[in-house]
């Protein structure tokens, strides 16, 4: 059964088509992400599934409930993390958490369990002000506030954006535990690197989605050997290998470089005997599997 | 007269490579409270140097320190050859800086904010036209030179926030978090842009907490809880702490960080 | 209900914790009772008098001569005639003059009585009262030593005229203006602020995500601020009566019931820009332009209304600060009955009920 039914969803700020044309379904229990930089239409999306905004055209059902005509029965059955959202800073851990479980018609004894894990990591800071506390603990408390009515589906706008490494992984850790418990979680992020840890994802640029499958078919799917190179100068190497002919496409990637090639069966021998040519220092070439990024430029690219 | 002692000394001791950052024993002390703890470190000119850090582990105050915004309590530290104690007006002038927060005014136009930073760093007039029109042309934005900042798309925002802050050919330039939330074509295209400034002998110096960005550095600090606890290249801090990213190598450093928040 | 409560106890945990918030709550009805009470307490000395003698006889010389020894006054050159006077108030110098008819002496002997005018520059009505009651006092010495057998044979009735306000508003008067001042700063600007903060957080939107009524959030967000308004209210009324000895002289349940109706009106207000605006500068600029200035400007309590141009007599009209104003100053200082006031209650519901409507119609259960 889906959980999350989107269908040809339109949405439009003035001549900006923030979501164009953009059909997509979560299944049930599933660990959902909705993958692309600012300005990609992830925001737009979430608040129409959040029955926050109305689409120009298209429909959507949440749990089964109509975005438009539902919105109420929805507004109770969905726990949603807006992406600038920070809490009361003048309130405290255990009075911000009081205030949102009494807000959604509970407490937070009745709904312990669910967030037992994740608020015992912030409880002994129960009456520090939210204004106080940590980016990872903020995020954490969040979390809390968004679960405390055992919401059937979460939606995670952004949750990562401006958190350490740490409190990253472990905030990815937590939504591992919360799918166990067979919550839909629909997430959204600009960082390539959290696709992998999704169930499903969908790659959204401008407002439309270039592909949704499991991580590892969109890697899968990539069209060509992709080959990873480095040398001393690596600036050299970028702007030598991107004008030759052989090359098809190269562009940087951390300490490396990312080439594919135009000849179908080149391998690592071809990219050196290229790059022979130009003779680099400290000179390294193998090949590698892509990642979900090398997918999305790829994807950008027959745009 | 001190104002005239310039290039350092400091760095040439230690290096035949001329050093546009040398730190040595840095500390800043607010109260009983180490916000930069005794950290060391140089940073070659043209190099492109990682600063990394958790939330709340030292970096801003550091970089404020070295961008001449603030006095450390002891130790010394050189930036474009000028002490950061007595000649950090002499810092301003020669380094840029570009944050994701605050980069350009939007309710200017592309040409009137190449202008302006052109002016406050006093580049003469005639000077900024020529710069300015090949700036726009490199860029490609001979169409929106005249258009509201605010009317351009992230990503470009980026790229002409990033030459600006160039613009005045500074020695080093500090990019706090640059790439965030734009898309991975034009995250390369910006990385183009710092490699080729670096490759024209500019110093580049990122701070970020994301380990992708710090990737593409040449070299990388990580500083936890006010001290520097690593420095090296991505690919031997990957192998010292065996690891396939920056990623798990940050999150083995940071684990054991008593400090949290901002 | 349960909600509700626990929405309203949140709204004052904010007030609490927000020092700026508090001092703009508590601080300032004080500040500005303090203010204004003592500022317009001002002492009356050497004040520029003109005289306009039409009568030049012995019993004029000796009034002249004895304000001219009085303290309080400073008579200066001779007012040529009526319009002399008036361009002599604007020219400056002088805040009061003194007419006397062409035949002050004969008639007082005549007939046994004689008027005299005075005229006051009341657009500063305190000083305007003070500076009549002095030249009436030094009238009434003159009359007496004329009639030492302490047999009102002779009377000199001076005719007071306040020039530039005529209704002579002012004095007191600050009092009910305050009053409204304080319920806009209240009432309007910190509970738009409340609502548009959210919106600035994000917490608007979990809100509205949530099973709580859209609506109830309006209203759990003014019922604090009512309560608020309530209690700044008798702060004020309190410093009134016993820091500046206001006799509040109508019913007190009629003012506080005129007084809830105002708040209602100004929180509906409050509302209204919190739909309309996005953030929390421009929500406070809205109401301070637009509620306060006009308040502090338009309601006749700074300044008298009667001499501004005709435009904004006319804007006076569709602001609910100037019938709150009129009603209170008519209840609480001269003690009026609601049968005098009922017209300007009527306006004030009306206008309340219309802003509250509209208020909660403009809510948006969505973003746009």
């Amino acid at each position: 059964m889906s959980s999350v039914r989107v269908k040809n969803i339109i949405k439009t700020y003035g001549e900006v088509k923030a979501v164009d044309n953009v059909s997509f379904e979560v299944q049930k229990g599933e660990l959902f992400g909705l993958i692309g930089p600012d300005g990609a239409g992830k925001t737009s999306i979430f608040r129409i599934l959040t029955t926050l905004l109305l689409a120009d055209s298209g429909t959507a059902t949440v749990d089964g409930y109509d975005v438009v005509k539902d919105y109420q029965a929805i507004r109770n059955r969905v726990g949603y993390m807006p992406g600038r959202f920070s809490l009361y800073q003048d309130l405290t851990v255990k009075e911000n958490l009081t205030f949102f479980a009494t807000v959604f018609g509970t407490s937070i004894e009745e709904n312990y369990a669910l967030i037992k894990d994740i608020y015992e990591q912030i409880r002994p800071f129960n009456n520090r002000r939210a204004g106080k506390l940590s980016g990872g603990m903020k995020q954490k408390l969040a979390l809390c506030c968004a679960l405390i009515h055992k919401p059937a589906i979460l939606f995670l706008d952004e949750p990562t954006t401006g958190v350490d490494v740490v409190s990253r992984k472990e905030f990815w850790d937590m939504l591992n535990q919360l799918k166990k418990q067979g919550i839909t979680i629909v997430v959204s992020t600009p960082y390539m690197d959290e696709a992998m840890l999704c169930d499903r994802i969908a790659l959204i640029q401008n407002g439309s989605i270039m592909s949704i499958n499991t991580p590892d078919h969109i890697v899968q799917s990539f069209p060509k050997p992709l080959f990873a190179a480095k040398a001393d100068n690596i600036y050299r190497l970028l702007q030598d290998l991107r004008a030759d002919t052989e090359v098809e496409s190269c562009y940087a990637f951390g300490e490396y470089l990312h080439l594919t090639l135009r000849v179908k069966d080149g391998n690592e021998h071809t990219i050196s005997a290229i790059a022979a040519k130009y003779n680099p220092g400290g000179f390294e070439v193998k090949r590698i599997a892509p990642a979900i990024e090398d997918c999305f430029i790829e994807l950008m690219g027959n745009e | 007269m001190e104002d005239n002692q310039s290039p350092s000394t400091v760095g040439r001791q230690s290096s035949t490579k001329e050093k546009a950052i040398v730190c040595k024993n840095l500390t800043k002390q607010f109260g009983d409270f180490k916000a930069v703890n005794n950290i060391s470190f140089d940073v070659d000119q043209g190099e492109i140097f990682g600063f990394l850090g958790a939330n709340g582990a030292g970096k801003t105050t550091a970089m404020r320190i070295l961008c001449g915004l603030s006095y450390p309590t002891s130790g010394e530290a050189m930036v474009a050859g000028f002490d950061v104690y007595r000649q950090q007006e002499k810092i301003k002038k020669n380094i840029g800086y570009m944050s994701q927060k605050f980069s350009l005014y939007d309710n200017l136009t592309v040409l009137e904010n190449i202008e302006f930073y052109g002016g406050i760093y006093g580049v003469q007039g005639a000077e900024i036209k020529t710069r300015s029109n090949d700036l726009v042309s490199t860029l490609g934005l001979e169409k929106e030179a005249k258009k509201l900042v605010g009317e351009l798309p992230l990503g470009w925002k980026q790229k002409l926030a990033f030459s600006v802050a160039i613009f005045h050919r500074p020695k080093i330039v500090f990019l706090d978090e640059p790439t965030g939330g734009v898309d991975p074509v034009t995250r390369r295209q910006f990385w183009d842009m710092i490699y080729e400034a670096a490759a024209n002998g500019i110093t580049v110096f990122v701070t970020t907490h994301y380990m992708d960005e710090a990737e593409y550095c040449n070299r990388i600090s990580v500083m936890v809880d006010g001290c520097v606890n690593a420095m090296d290249t991505p690919a031997n801090l990957k192998k010292q702490f065996n690891a396939h990213s920056m990623d798990e190598v940050f999150y083995e450093l940071a684990r054991s960080a008593k400090r949290t928040g901002d | 209900m349960k909600q509700l409560l626990a929405f309203v106890r949140k709204e004052f945990y904010h007030v609490f914790r927000d020092r700026k918030t508090l001092l703009i709550l508590f601080g300032m009805p004080v500040v500005q009772i303090i203010l204004f009470g003592f500022a317009l307490n001002s002492e009356v000395k050497n004040i520029g008098i003109t005289i306009l003698d039409n009568a030049h006889d012995v019993q004029s010389e000796q009034i002249i001569a004895k304000i001219n020894s009085s303290p309080y006054f400073k008579v200066r050159q001779p007012a040529l005639n009526y319009k002399d006077i008036e361009h002599r108030f604007k020219e400056g110098g002088i805040k009061c003059a003194l007419l006397f008819p062409v035949n002050f002496g004969s008639a007082l002997y005549k007939t046994g009585g004689a008027q005299v005018q005075i005229i006051a520059d009341a657009s500063d009505p305190n000083t305007a009262t003070t500076l009549t009651n002095y030249l009436t006092a030094i009238i009434g010495n003159y009359q007496q030593e004329l009639n030492p057998a302490a047999k009102p044979a002779y009377q000199i009735i001076p005719e007071v005229r306040m020039l530039y306000n005529e209704e002579q508003n002012g004095s007191l008067n600050f009092i009910p203006g305050v009053i409204a001042l304080i319920f806009m700063i209240v009432s309007t600007a910190l509970t738009s602020v409340a609502v548009v903060r959210e919106k600035e957080l994000g917490t608007m939107e979990i809100l509205l995500v949530s099973p709580f009524r859209p609506i109830m959030v309006l209203i759990a967000k003014a019922v604090p601020y009512l309560v608020l308004s309530l209690i700044n209210f008798i702060i004020i009324l309190l410093l009134s009566v016993y820091l500046l000895d206001v006799q509040i002289k109508g019913s007190i349940i009629l003012i506080f019931a005129e007084s809830i109706l105002f708040i209602i009106t100004c929180l509906s207000l409050g509302l209204l820009i919190s739909n309309i605006t996005t953030s929390q500068q421009t929500a406070m600029l809205v109401s301070m332009m637009g509620m306060m200035l006009p308040t502090m400007l338009l309601t006749g309590f700074m300044f008298p209304l009667e001499n501004m141009p005709k435009v904004f007599q006319i804007i006076s009209y569709i602001l609910p600060s100037k019938y709150y104003y009129s009603i209170i100053k008519s209840v609480m200082l001269k003690g009026l009955g609601f049968s005098y006031v009922w017209k300007e209650t009527l306006v004030l519901a009306g206008m309340a009920a219309g802003l509250l409507t509209l208020a909660l119609k403009n809510f948006k259960i969505r973003l746009s």
